[in-house]
């Protein structure tokens, strides 16, 4: 029935256009009564979070200059219903206070406070026209829990992000590829090598053997204590890539509980070179270069 | 698709640019190993920095090919093997034991020098790595 059922729709969106009309228009006034109201609920809010003890890596006049800050994005956001300024603020806050050891607990409990101080003075104003109050109430509530919600989760990301990076730095330092001279890389090797760091160790190596052209590669891993099976047999693997790529592998600093493992999964002598300590390695992967550390002898005349 | 191989001096260069069949493959070692009689070679350098995969039929043909040219006097070098590439062939047991590898053509050229050239074989260290693992004929010379 279709010339029944075409004024219905009709009908619907007129009433959700006014019904959004006039939550705009109490938007507006909201925003007009916080625009008027701003240094007193500013103050209002910069007492009670020093009263809750929040932000106390920051000073009494930095709260404040924040403060404003988030309050005139709040009610910017609030204004324009678009929250792209306010997210861009609020990343840009949290990376100035997460160095200074600011926690999250902190930062959804000053946007909770700033939402309660909010509603508190329209409860102020509007306590005598009841039904107004839930009107404006109404307009409020979804805007600041969505104002709330991107100020918590701007602040949780950029946290996330500097972990990421900072997990990222000490997994570079764990393994440092580092040439000693020409064509001859170290990769000194600390601490418990798991599955997956033995991987990215194979990775950084192979790249680092293209990269520096290098002819011969020392290994040390004096600062390993053990190594499982599946382990040993990954860095009896990456010996071999490595020579694939035209480089020769010298192991050096393998522990009694290492040489164990190898000889347990069966490593074939023949394709792997070991030294027994990283003197050693680097004075035998100098011979293979051709390189020869003589003494300097003070006054003697040079050949 | 055919391989082109190059005569550089004493030297074949051969630069595989594609994914190769198997028919390819065959292709190639029958006219390297033709090419080592017929231009007097003293080494093959096989170019495979274009190259994502290397089954295990690629790989034997390499040796194969080392191998190969090694009985008829020139010893081989495969060169420009990607890093995870050489990897991915370490780990499903493709190794090319035996065979000489080096990073890219540049060094590949070089580690050949070095291997043909009487007096710097003695002199140079490196020269003698992959002794012992490349073909009998070469290392009795």
């Amino acid at each position: 029935m279709p010339t029944r059922g075409t004024p219905t729709p009709n009908i619907s969106t007129a009433t959700a256009t006014a019904t959004a009309e006039a939550a705009s228009t109490l938007l507006r006034e909201l925003v007009a009564h916080l625009r008027q109201n701003r240094t007193q609920l500013r103050e209002e809010w910069a007492r009670r979070i020093t009263e809750a003890e929040l932000l106390t890596a920051m000073t009494k006049e930095e709260i404040f200059a924040e403060a404003t800050s988030v309050y005139d994005n709040y009610v910017e956001a609030l204004e324009t219903g678009t929250f792209e300024a306010l997210q861009a603020y609020a990343r840009n806050l949290s990376e100035r206070i997460i160095p200074r050891g600011v926690e999250t607990h902190e930062v959804v409990g000053i946007v909770l406070l700033l939402r309660d101080v909010l509603a508190r003075s329209l409860f102020a104003k509007y306590q005598t026209d009841f039904t107004k109050l839930n009107r404006i109430l109404d307009a409020y509530e979804p805007a600041a829990n969505r104002i709330a919600n991107t100020v918590a989760v701007g602040f949780v990301q950029e946290r996330e992000r500097i972990i990421r990076e900072q997990q990222e730095a000490i997994r570079e330092l764990s393994t440092p590829v580092l040439q000693v001279r020409e064509r001859l890389l170290i990769l000194p090797i600390i601490g418990v090598i798991d599955p997956q760091r033995a991987r990215q160790l194979t990775e950084q190596l192979l790249r680092g053997i293209r990269t520096n052209r290098a002819k011969v590669v020392v290994i040390d891993i004096t600062g390993v204590a053990a190594m499982d099976a599946t382990v040993a047999n990954h860095l009896v693997q990456t010996v071999e890539a490595s020579r694939l790529l035209g480089a020769t592998v010298i192991v050096t600093g393998l522990s009694p509980e290492i040489a164990q493992t190898l000889v347990t999964i069966g490593v074939d002598l023949g394709k792997m070179t070991t030294v027994g300590d990283l003197q050693g390695g680097i004075e035998e992967a100098e011979r293979l270069l051709g390189y020869k550390v003589v003494p300097f002898v003070e006054g003697a005349v040079e050949a | 698709m055919d391989v082109p191989v190059l005569k550089q001096g004493h030297f074949l260069i051969a630069t595989v640019q594609s994914a190769l069949t198997d028919a390819d493959l065959a292709q190639l070692r029958r006219s390297l190993v033709e090419q080592v009689g017929k231009f007097r070679s003293r080494g093959v350098i096989v170019d495979v920095t274009a190259v994502d995969v290397l089954d295990s039929f690629a790989c034997r043909t390499l040796r194969d090919i080392a191998h190969m040219a090694g009985f008829r006097g020139a010893e081989t070098v495969i060169v420009g093997i990607h890093p995870e590439l050489a990897f991915t062939m370490v780990q499903l047991g493709l190794s090319l034991e035996g065979v000489a590898t080096a990073l890219d053509l540049e060094e590949g050229l070089a580690y050949l020098q070095e291997r043909t050239t009487p007096a710097a074989r003695k002199s140079s260290p490196l020269a003698t790595r992959g002794a012992g693992r490349g073909p009998v004929s070469r290392g009795q010379r």
